[in-house]
């Protein structure tokens, strides 16, 4: 499934913004359908704009939509950094 | 020829609200979905003679029957058939858009695609071809920009001149939809086949893209990327929150609302009711009658009406700022902090109101997402220091804390924020401990605000409330009328001799360990039911003390004997700590009937904050007592 050849995995909780990221995969979770709904599927491209200002939660932009989350749920996300 | 029925469809924050309103206007009916706190908005409007009724579907971004709203979606679009079903979309979102109109087109629903705020997509950069998404798909496409004349006419003309089972889905959504049923039959996994047919899903909405927007202009930063950098961003968002809530609140309860109120109150229970009781004692009307006209009726018509400015202050604030979009940045600010009390950061505008008001405040927790976090919202707002608590706060610290007047008041005022958050963490685990609470928000665009959607909205709100809760209220208050003006042997003129002294006393027994078992202290537990400041014109009546001043300083000083007869100073304390937190009054009560649609949540609200303003009263008390005050 994945592309990207280290094997520890990257979730977007730990993306630092203004970063653009790939979905590779989503762990489950009760989120994780909804998530997908909304545009969140493996292969989208998304970038980290900010976190709010206590640090939780973060704020993406994904299919031209801006979209926040908490980290609990973003660490659910798992992306790779390969060169979009 | 029969009425035409139109159903819009769409995501959150299309614009699809503000067709809606600019369809039908004032020709609106907003009720609820049966069993659920959903708004369910009908409208009509009439083009070329036909009359149309036009229902505003609640927004969504699927259809998956996973949440009450969606469930309302596919229940209407398929039981009520209506002729045609429009679905909004934001042309610079499209890609998310389309998610909703593969599902519905997969239900085999016809639809009518509206692609709303074109020009926004195309400030943005965004070229999209309205007659290719047509071919596509097979279905009518229409560009509209939400709040002009001329696409509400051309939205209008559409629906009266299109026939909607002339058009047929295209052969690329049948071939998806058989793929989707492949999946079906193939893929026994429940979750496993929805995921599966969710990326189907954006795979083909990735191809139809390719063919129908060109991107190649896009502007790298929008306006609104600009603007969270300031008010979502670092540590200026915070300041930038509290002076945007301070704002809020100001213009409700000092310069517009309040002042408002205030006249109202003077028209209605001065002059108003003057004017009733001479006109009624000339044309010699019994006395028993001229009261429940005066006292009663006028007074509980009254103390429903004086809420209305409030109502009307707060919801226009908070449905413009809505419409601007910062309410979302708002919740995105706030998260952290209110989750650690165990709500969510939209909340946090609808509670710091109950710091002004109750009644606002419990309306407002209508905005949150999920039916846990408006219940517990509702549910803790009671026990913060509204403005009516306040001066009954203010008068018994001036008389039993002359030196600490203000330390005492604050006090109360951390008292109350402690109890709403300790019983919000306690219903969080008990009460709600299966619903689920999450927070996936959308930042939309920041946009000027359609200003007949907002008054729209605020009208809504305050008929609402009218109509809703002020009937319950406004029973509740003829019934303490007649309990403080009659006794066994009928109506008295003594207070002190009423059905309320008696179970005042009565009352008065369950606050033995409290220290305050008077029976003046019990009636004006009750009165203070109907409203809070009403605890201390009762204790003035009850003591013959007459008339009590609207001065702190003034009132201190005619109660200060009749008071320090019956109250130590810890007993005040205790007395002052119960009034903090015990039941919200019967506007606070009738408004959170009205809003959770249930007498055992009113019921609820009435008895948990009852026990919890006993407890404690005790526990201060005792403690107090142990402590040697």
């Amino acid at each position: 499934m994945s592309t990207n050849l280290s094997s520890e995995k990257i979730t977007l909780a730990a993306i630092k913004p203004g970063q653009r990221v790939q979905i590779e995969y989503l762990e489950p979770s009760p989120l994780k359908e909804r998530l997908m709904s909304m545009g969140l599927v493996p292969g989208t491209a998304l970038k980290v704009l900010r976190s709010a200002p206590l640090g939780d939660p973060m704020a993406i932009s994904v299919r031209s939509y801006n979209l926040s989350l908490r980290l609990a749920d973003a660490q659910k996300i798992i992306v790779s950094t390969a060169a979009l | 020829m029969s009425t035409l029925s139109v159903a819009l469809t769409g995501n959150p924050n299309t614009g699809k609200s503000t067709i809606f309103n600019e369809l039908t206007g004032i020709r609106q009916k907003i009720g609820n979905w049966p069993g659920v706190t959903v708004d369910k908005k009908t409208g009509y409007a009439k083009y070329d003679n036909r009359a149309i009724s036009i229902v505003d579907l609640p927004g969504t971004y699927s259809i998956n029957a996973r949440s009450p709203e969606e469930q309302i979606v596919i229940d209407y679009l398929l039981n009520e058939r209506p002729d045609i079903v429009v679905d909004v979309i934001d042309s610079s979102n499209i890609e998310r858009n389309l998610f909703l109109t593969l599902q519905l087109l997969e239900h085999h629903i016809p639809i009518l695609i509206d692609l709303n705020m074109m020009d926004e997509a195309n400030k943005r950069g965004l070229k999209i071809s309205t007659n290719k998404l047509s071919e596509i798909i097979g279905m009518p496409v229409v560009e509209t920009v939400g709040r002009s004349n001329k696409s509400i006419k051309k939205l209008l003309s559409i629906f009266t001149s299109t026939v909607m089972h002339n058009y047929k889905n295209s052969e690329l959504i049948d071939n998806h939809i058989a793929a989707v049923e492949k999946i079906k039959q193939d893929q026994l996994d429940p979750d496993k086949c929805e995921e599966q047919i969710i990326a189907l899903r954006y795979n083909l909405i990735d191809t139809i893209i390719a063919q129908i927007v060109d991107t190649s202009n896009v502007a790298s930063s929008s306006v609104t990327e600009k603007i969270d950098r300031v008010l979502a961003n670092g540590f200026i968002a915070l300041p930038i929150l509290l002076l945007m809530l301070y704002g809020v609140f100001e213009i409700t309860f000092t310069w517009i609302g309040q002042p408002i109120a205030d006249e109202l109150d003077f028209l209605l229970n001065t002059w108003f009711s003057g004017v009733a009781a001479n006109t009624l004692a000339s044309i010699g009307v019994a006395s028993w009658l001229q009261s429940l006209i005066v006292d009663g009726i006028i007074a509980g018509v009254g103390s429903v009406l004086t809420f209305v400015p409030l109502i009307f202050t707060l919801f226009f604030c908070l449905s413009f700022l809505d419409g601007t979009g910062y309410m979302a940045r708002v919740a995105f600010v706030m998260d952290p902090v209110m989750r650690r009390a165990g709500l969510t950061g939209k909340g946090v505008m609808p509670l710091i109101m109950g710091f002004g008001c109750g009644v606002p405040a419990i309306m407002g927790a209508r905005a949150l997402d999920s039916e846990k976090d408006r219940m517990i919202s509702i549910l803790v707002t009671p026990f913060l220091t509204c403005g009516a608590k306040l001066p009954v706060m203010a008068l018994f610290a001036a008389v039993f804390f002359p030196n600490n007047a203000s330390n005492i008041v604050f006090s109360m005022y951390i008292i109350g924020i402690v109890m709403a958050i300790a019983m919000a963490k306690v219903l969080n685990v008990t009460t709600f401990k299966d619903k689920q609470s999450t927070f996936l928000l959308e930042l939309p665009p920041y946009r000027i605000p359609d200003m007949k959607t907002v008054f729209l909205e605020t009208w809504d709100k305050g008929k609402g409330y009218l109509v809703k809760a002020g009937t319950i209220i406004f029973a509740m208050s003829v019934l303490i009328w007649f309990l403080s003006n009659y006794n066994m042997s009928g109506p008295t003129d003594e207070m002190t001799q009423s059905f309320l002294a008696y179970l005042g006393a009565g009352v008065s027994h369950l606050f033995a360990l409290q220290g305050f078992d008077s029976w003046q202290a019990g009636s004006a537990v009750i009165t203070g039911v109907v409203a809070k400041e009403a605890v201390i014109s009762t204790m003035g009546i009850l003591y013959n003390i007459g008339d009590v001043a609207d001065d702190t300083a003034a009132a201190a000083n005619q109660m200060m004997t009749a008071l320090g007869g019956s109250f130590t100073a810890l007993s005040a304390f205790s007395f002052m700590v119960f009034t903090q937190l015990y039941s919200p009054c019967v506007t606070a009560l009738g408004t959170i009937k009205k809003e959770t649609g249930k007498w055992k949540w009113m019921l609820f609200a009435f008895a948990y904050t009852s026990l919890v303003a006993w407890f404690i009263s005790l526990i201060v008390y005792q403690a107090g007592r142990l402590l040697g005050f």
